[in-house]
């Protein structure tokens, strides 16, 4: 007897012009550099965008952004496409330095009028990190509440900054790296979600921001963290993003990079410090260098 | 009775107690749910003993205190995990132990009641691998070796 083996229709594979198609949108719009490998990428971003759309495959959905003028859906494409995972006390460490050490040192140098503190958060995706940060003030400095403390949160991606401003996290982006402790004390359940609290969101000042593109008013800034950003970028962003980066820092101000990432044999003007098991990036004075 | 103040990611000093291998108690009445948590402490180099019910716990530990970690489920027969976790602080010779809460009870009121009871953390199921490991190195436990 002959039967039938039922056909599997295997979704149709992105194309090398639509790859390229998609890696020119994306590197102009932000200036992250897509290579081969990360077919896979665009295929699992662009699949939830294609259905949301009402467009049977991402294949589909990539002919269409290239027919149609940049729009709403390019945006979201390019958003998708570039947004990192993130979570709340990220690799722990560098947060147990800036809690030891790095803070305290910037307060002790601080005194008379001068109380202020001023941290970045750059490229902050779904909030986890400013979120993160502005607890650990609010936990471990109460002292800071008489001083001008500012805390901005930037990102490429509007969707993610409402996200983030909005402070509401799935339940299993509350179970990823936050302190049960914290949870209780700083979130409130609200159905299947968990909200950070007013008092936490207040901290944060989120802002529109492409770390490539774009010129940004701030303050001097005593902290930038900006993890896991460079490595989306080829080396001649690298060193442009860095050089724009360096100017917001005050004098002797700390980067924090992500692991994989460094200012070495990009930027010269950074000294790589290590401050307990973390490492930061110091911006150097220019008597220094 | 509060939980150990010295753990914890913010805490002043690290965990102190450790030894090779580090041993942990599971307590979970799932034979599957205990063999999970078994293959993920085991892959970072811990001794796993195994309770399928709050009183085999109690008594593993009335005898033995050399556990850097208890992994307790909330439901259990016989005793519940919070009632574990609760007569856990009560035993001095169990003062130091850090306890984590592993449970589908993802309610705010429920996490809060564990707390006070004494436990140090709390991992809402499901979870996976990095979040365990993430709530362990909350602990104080050394984990970035595996996560690497």
């Amino acid at each position: 007897m002959n039967r039938e083996i039922p056909r599997v229709r295997l979704p149709e594979p992105i194309s090398a012009a639509d790859f390229d198609y998609v890696r020119s949108l994306v590197r102009e719009k932000t200036a992250v550099a897509l290579d081969e490998t990360k077919v896979y990428l665009v295929n699992a971003r662009l699949l939830p965008i294609a259905r949301n759309a009402g467009i049977r495959s991402v294949v589909d959905l990539i002919r269409h952004l290239r027919s149609h003028p940049l729009g709403e859906l390019h945006t979201q494409a390019v958003e998708a496409i570039v947004t990192t995972e993130t979570s709340f006390f990220r690799d722990f460490i560098p947060f147990e330095a800036l809690r030891q050490e790095v803070i305290p040192e910037i307060m002790e140098g601080r005194t008379g009028s001068d109380r202020s503190l001023t941290i970045w958060s750059a490229g902050c995706s779904s909030g986890q990190e400013p979120y993160s940060i502005a607890m650990m003030l609010r936990e471990s400095f109460p002292e800071l509440s008489t001083w001008r403390t500012r805390l901005f949160a930037s990102d490429v991606s509007k969707g993610m900054l409402e996200r983030s401003k909005s402070g509401t996290y799935s339940q299993t982006e509350v179970n990823r790296g936050l302190p049960a402790r914290m949870m209780v004390k700083y979130f409130r359940q609200q159905g299947s979600t968990w909200r950070i609290n007013r008092e936490i969101r207040d901290m944060v000042s989120f802002i529109h921001h492409n770390l490539a593109r774009d010129i940004l008013s701030l303050p001097p800034v005593d902290i930038l963290a900006m993890r896991n950003v460079l490595i989306y970028f080829d080396v001649e962003t690298k060193r442009m993003v860095l050089d724009r980066i360096r100017r917001h820092l005050k004098p002797g101000g700390f980067l924090m990079l992500g692991t994989a990432e460094t200012t070495l044999n990009l930027d010269e003007r950074f000294q790589r410090v290590r401050v307990g098991r973390a490492v930061f990036y110091r911006a150097m004075t220019a008597e220094a260098r | 009775m509060m939980a150990n103040p010295n753990i914890g990611p913010f805490a002043l000093e690290p965990n102190e107690k450790r030894r090779t291998p580090m041993r942990a108690l599971v307590i979970d009445d799932s034979r599957a749910m205990r063999s999970i948590l078994r293959g993920i402490l085991a892959s970072i180099d811990f001794e796993v003993i195994e309770a399928a019910d709050g009183r085999q716990a109690i008594d593993i530990l009335s005898t033995d205190h050399d556990f850097n970690i208890a992994l307790v489920d909330w439901n259990l027969p016989i005793t519940s995990g919070l009632q574990v976790v609760t007569e856990i602080r009560r035993d001095p010779h169990l003062a130091g132990l850090p306890l984590l809460m592993v449970t589908t009870e993802t309610e705010f009121e429920r996490v809060a009641q564990a707390l006070q009871a004494g436990a140090d953390e709390y991992i809402m199921k499901p979870f996976d691998r990095e979040m365990l490991l993430d709530k362990l190195a909350i602990l104080g436990i050394p984990v970035e070796a595996a996560k690497a």
